[in-house]
């Protein structure tokens, strides 16, 4: 090997091995920040040992020693000076004498997995929704500020700063790098996965820009949604999120036309749906119901995006039954967006009157009354009830109110064709 | 990206020799390690080329032949396929690998065609889920 192949190759056992090494580090270090640090003096280590030695035949198990041995060295350097300021201060007896060997027990402390319970730091409720979502990009999928910023479309300023605040607020608020049990677990597991389907969706339906979806966020919360899955085999909301990943995911090619628009639900060549994908989302959705996930929010999610996964053609589709599941969802997660989306249904299962009668009653809580799908929603059933002036001005509106260009010329195109 | 990671058939392969239990577990191992890595997406082996059949197409003409067939060396024995961030990252896995033939063996690493034009259905359905997730995150 050359030294370019050489360093190519340690550094994609670092990207391998990082998110793992940095969880255990940061275990053991109680610092997300100095745990960065000390991989980062792992990489540099190997990149100057390795072109001499060859790779060695377990990469990461390297990567760790010598970044413990670094942590080890950095704790007994202060030690030693905490020490030194001590006697200046005669007050010989350090709280810290033991510092060594508590590393040295938590290097031994295998049980819990360094991933998982990085994943759950990162997804730490003190820290809000968006620094969630970048340090997790950031920790566990290895991203950079740069990928990060232009994933969300901000500025990799913003994103530097915003990764570095919130691993100050972890640091602060001393937290345990555990996954953690019980009662306690299930609430922060939602956060987890609230984190992962952000960024998914984030992917999946950009909010605002030039282009409707930037698939690689969605991979990468794919990526981190089937790593999870891996971790904890027994929870059904996990596989209920995945299911829902993989199924929405099967129409990545078949939701946009060669013109750049986007290809409603009903128009698409759904010859083009990912089958590999609907495989591993029913299977994932089966699995989660085998292990009495029947009810949970993603599972139930999961289980409309089967229903349209399962059937062959548009006209096949089970409204009935997605109306239904509408129902039960509206119980477990009450909410306006929830509520319009089960407009939809009621109008394909039972006609658009149903579904009207749904949108008005969401239009007089004056819930989303900024939100251009709540309008286009109301012209499309007002278009179906064949009401089309009024159809026309509800796209107008909705237009009007949506920030996605290519969202914005298909409502135009839509309130054109009342006629 | 996605990957499919071709095992080449060997000798014993075609023979039908079956894999030891060490081997059948340091496979479900590494399997677990990949699927515990977001990676894994398919994988299975297949039986060897006398149980196979091969379709030869020339204009209309459709003509079926049986197993086995010669040049064992580019046979396949078995795949997986992989959701990986690049080649190199491919690369790394695949070295990882235990040996999968008790001789010496292959694997060769083929990216997948995949639809560049991916794209967005506008459902109010879809759109809307992440409206929703994030009304649920910041009441969180």
């Amino acid at each position: 090997m050359t030294t370019r192949e050489i360093h190519q190759a340690i550094e994609t056992v670092f990207r391998i091995e990082r998110a793992r090494l940095i969880g255990g580090l940061a275990r053991m270090v109680r610092d997300i920040g100095l745990a960065e640090e000390l991989a980062q003096d792992a990489l540099v280590i190997a990149l100057s040992e390795w072109p001499k030695t060859g790779v060695p035949a377990n990469p990461g198990a390297w990567l760790t020693a010598a970044a413990k041995r670094r942590a080890i060295d950095g704790f007994r350097r202060r030690e030693m000076q905490a020490r030194k300021h001590a006697e200046i201060g005669r007050d010989i007896e350090s709280e810290q004498a033991s510092g060594v060997e508590h590393i040295e027990a938590a290097m031994d402390d295998d049980i819990g997995d360094e991933l998982l319970s990085l994943i759950f730091t990162a997804c730490h409720p003190v820290l809000s929704p968006e620094a969630r979502a970048a340090l997790t990009l950031r920790l566990i999928g290895g991203l950079t500020a740069q990928e990060i910023a232009r994933a969300f479309l901000s500025s990799e300023a913003t994103i530097a700063q915003r990764i570095v605040r919130a691993k100050k607020t972890i640091a602060k608020a001393d937290l345990v790098y555990e996954v953690p049990r019980g009662e306690e677990r299930r609430a922060r597991l939602e956060s987890v996965l609230s984190v992962i389907y952000l960024i998914f969706n984030e992917g999946y339906a950009a909010t605002s820009g030039p282009d409707l979806i930037r698939p690689t966020l969605s991979l990468e919360a794919q990526r981190l949604g089937r790593i999870l899955a891996g971790l904890m085999p027994n929870e059904p909301e996990v596989f209920g999120l995945l299911a829902l990943m993989e199924l929405q995911s099967s129409r990545f090619a078949a939701r946009v036309g060669a013109d750049g628009l986007p290809v409603p639900l009903d128009k698409q060549n759904r010859a083009r749906w990912d089958r590999l994908a609907i495989r591993r989302g029913l299977a994932a959705l089966e699995h989660a119901h085998a292990l009495g996930g029947a009810s949970g929010p993603h599972v139930l999610q999961a289980d409309l995006a089967a229903c349209h996964a399962r059937a062959l053609k548009a006209e096949d589709t089970d409204w009935e039954r997605i109306a239904g599941l509408y129902d039960r969802l509206v119980e477990v997660m009450p909410s306006p967006v929830v509520e319009l989306n089960r407009a939809v249904a009621y109008t394909m299962a039972f006609g658009p009157d149903a579904g009207l009668e749904i949108v008005e009653g969401i239009e007089k809580s004056g819930a989303l009354a900024n939100y251009a799908l709540l309008p286009a929603a109301k012209g499309d059933f007002l278009f179906r009830a064949n009401r089309l002036s009024e159809a026309k001005v509800k796209f107008q509106e909705a237009a009007a109110l949506s920030k996605n260009e290519k969202e914005k010329v298909f409502l135009l195109i839509r309130a054109a064709d009342c006629r | 990206m996605r990957v499919m990671v071709i095992v080449k058939a060997t000798e014993d392969s075609e023979a039908g020799i079956m894999p030891t239990t060490e081997l059948l577990e340091a496979m479900g191992n590494y399997n677990e390690e990949l699927v515990n890595a977001g990676i894994m997406l398919a994988g299975d082996g297949l039986h060897p080329s006398v149980k196979g059949k091969r379709i030869a197409f020339d204009g209309p003409s459709r003509t079926v032949s049986d197993g086995p067939f010669a040049e064992t060396r580019e046979l396949i024995a078995g795949f997986w396929l992989w959701e990986v961030k690049d080649m190199a990252e491919a690369v790394e896995w695949a070295k990882r690998c235990p040996n999968p033939m008790l001789g010496p063996s292959e694997l060769e690493i083929r990216q997948v065609f995949e639809a560049s034009d991916f794209g967005a259905e506008l459902t109010p359905e879809i759109a809307e889920q992440e409206e929703r997730l994030r009304e649920k995150l910041t009441k969180a």
